[in-house]
């Protein structure tokens, strides 16, 4: 992997992130390798009539946690609280690099959507951001991206390439998205949710479970601590097949992986384990079951970590590279949750278990609605 | 240093007074009509013949009016390899706002799908996609105003790299009766340096 000296790098920190599995990163952490779930049954007429499964934070318990991060909490939105939540936690380590060459990404597929019909300019993406702007103290126009699924992880992508072409010296990645009344109704009218917790790749899959989360990364060309790990490549490509369905070829996944590969001069054995997308649709699981054996991967360890934060659609990406990372730091390969007997018609190598084996490199991948998919290669530099 | 080796080849944009061109009037509309009505005249006129169109949302109609016109007046410097990057700055507001009365109460509530998937502004560019076989790098960001620093930033960077061959670029903003759609290709030919005041100036005029 050899590169040019005059080759800027970047390096993403360990994260944050809030989630029914925990108001604090670690909890989260300790509660994947526990193998816990957020996702759990509920009963809230808002969203349905029938009981349904869904991962959802009590909101008492993040309005407690707010008081002692001391977040003014008073008439804010949950999904500001939770993305300002995840924000102060990696504020209180990196607070000290905000100045006038820090970048804000904000990622979200719907912000606070529910809050349309009250008030549209308040339900909208750039009042979000601009809330998350004042409250990073950061001078910069905040670039949200709002690209479905792959949001969370195309915004490690774009920071990349700002920090590359020296737009910013540093960027803060917050990603967030609520469980909404408005995505809940629209994925049951499309039968996509599963009537039972999400099993990814199983054979029993039938759906996704939507959940709800925060997630906030810092990135920077300096690394200041062991902590963080080098992105090496990344790639976004469209499979231009169809808005809705996934590739039934994998295309656009598999065009995503081989350029992250290429780019960086990685072999299949480079490659220690895959995070990938892994949403428990039928044709979702098949279509990255495709494209991982046309890469060369289908026997590389695979997780998809839906099945303990449910789908968190634009901050899915970026809170389940938190994960990884988390986890490649302790050189374990977390079990995908929900796993049982195999599911695709291709075989790939899903975890049923936590392994333990050291990680050097690992590759991220999701992939959405519009056709969208996006690959990207992390690497541990205290090594 | 800045690179200043890429170009703004041609550009298109559509607004309620017509389209132009690379600032040259291509069509005129004379009087006033809903975005729905005119959407299908121009669709009509451009004879574009690709029925889906008529599915789609309006941001996806504004976006895929603009972006053929550009397209097919440069077939010969666009393949699968020419990124998209869509901006705006209300994302998918029409038709959000459709969804949701769909679900306004429990007596009226009646989701449907085929609304529903419109409900991500990178659908557009999935549209776009899919009709122009762009299988290449996609974003669609939001932001408050023109983004003409970031686009200039941004489409040099992947050309640059050698991540794209080329990109076309688009501010494609569709609220109610307001719309408006600014859409150029970014390549190393070209006269007009790819910078953040020559994209200002093009949208101006």
């Amino acid at each position: 992997m050899s590169k040019s000296s005059d080759k800027i790098s970047t390096y993403i920190s360990s994260g944050s992130c809030v989630s029914p599995l925990g108001l604090t990163t670690e909890e989260n952490i300790e509660n994947v390798i526990k193998h816990q779930s957020g996702i759990k049954k509920h009963n809230d007429k808002y969203f349905d009539v029938d009981p349904f499964y869904g991962a959802i934070i009590e909101e008492a318990l993040l309005d407690q946690k707010l008081k002692t991060q001391k977040i003014e909490n008073n008439s804010i939105s949950k999904i500001e609280k939770l993305m300002m939540l995840a924000s102060s936690f990696e504020l209180e380590k990196y607070g000290q690099y905000v100045n006038e060459r820090t970048g804000l990404i904000v990622s979200s597929t719907k912000g606070n959507i529910d809050g349309l019909s009250k008030n549209e300019e308040q339900s909208s993406l750039n009042y979000l951001a601009n809330q998350l702007k004042n409250h990073f103290k950061i001078t910069n126009q905040p670039i949200v991206i709002s690209n479905a699924c792959v949001s969370g992880l195309m915004a490690i992508s774009v920071a990349k390439r700002l920090i590359e072409s020296k737009v910013y010296d540093h960027v803060f990645i917050v990603a967030g998205d609520v469980f909404s009344r408005f995505v809940y109704s629209g994925f049951q009218s499309f039968q996509a949710v599963s009537e039972q917790p999400c099993k990814p790749y199983s054979k029993y899959r039938n759906g996704i479970t939507l959940g709800e989360a925060s997630s906030c990364v810092f990135m920077t060309k300096n690394p200041s601590d062991h902590h963080f790990f080098e992105v090496l490549t990344d790639s976004s490509i469209n499979d231009a097949n169809h808005i809705s369905g996934p590739s039934r070829t994998g295309e656009g996944l598999l065009r995503s992986i081989e350029n992250v590969m290429t780019r960086g001069q990685l072999n299949k054995s480079d490659i220690d384990f895959i995070s990938s997308h892994g949403t428990a649709t039928i044709y979702n699981d098949e279509m990255e079951a495709k494209a991982l054996e046309r890469a060369g991967l289908h026997n590389t360890p695979v997780f998809s970590l839906k099945g303990y934060f449910g789908h968190t659609l634009g901050c899915a990406g970026l809170i389940e590279t938190i994960i990884s990372i988390n986890c490649a730091q302790k050189n374990l390969i977390p079990a995908s949750l929900g796993y049982d007997e195999p599911g695709t018609s291709i075989p790939i190598n899903v975890t049923n278990s936590n392994i333990d084996r050291p990680v050097e490199v690992f590759l991220k991948t999701a992939s959405g609605f519009g056709g969208t998919n996006t690959a990207v290669a992390f690497k541990k530099i205290n090594g | 240093m800045k690179k200043e080796n890429n170009h703004i080849l041609s550009y298109c944009s559509l607004s309620e007074k017509g389209i132009l061109l690379n600032a040259n009037n291509l069509l005129t509309f004379d009087e006033k009509k809903p975005f729905n009505e005119l959407s299908k005249e121009i669709y009509k006129q451009l004879r574009l013949e690709y029925p889906k169109f008529y599915k789609m949302d309006p941001l996806s109609k504004l976006a895929f009016l603009a972006a053929s016109v550009l397209i097919e007046n440069n077939t010969s410097d666009i393949d699968e390899n020419t990124a998209l990057i869509l901006a705006n700055k209300s994302s998918c507001i029409d038709v959000d706002r459709q969804h949701i009365n769909s679900i306004k109460d429990d007596d009226h509530f009646y989701p449907s799908p085929a609304t529903f998937v419109y409900t991500l502004p990178n659908i557009a560019i999935g549209e776009i996609s899919i009709r122009y076989q762009l299988k290449s790098e996609n974003s669609f960001f939001i932001f408050d105003r023109f983004p003409s620093q970031f686009f200039a930033d941004y489409s040099n960077h992947l050309i640059d790299e050698g991540i794209s061959k080329n990109v076309i670029c688009g501010w494609v903003e569709k609220n109610k009766e307001t719309f408006e759609a600014f859409i150029y290709i970014v390549d190393p030919k070209g006269s007009t340096t790819n910078n953040a005041q020559n994209i200002l100036n093009c949208y101006n005029k």
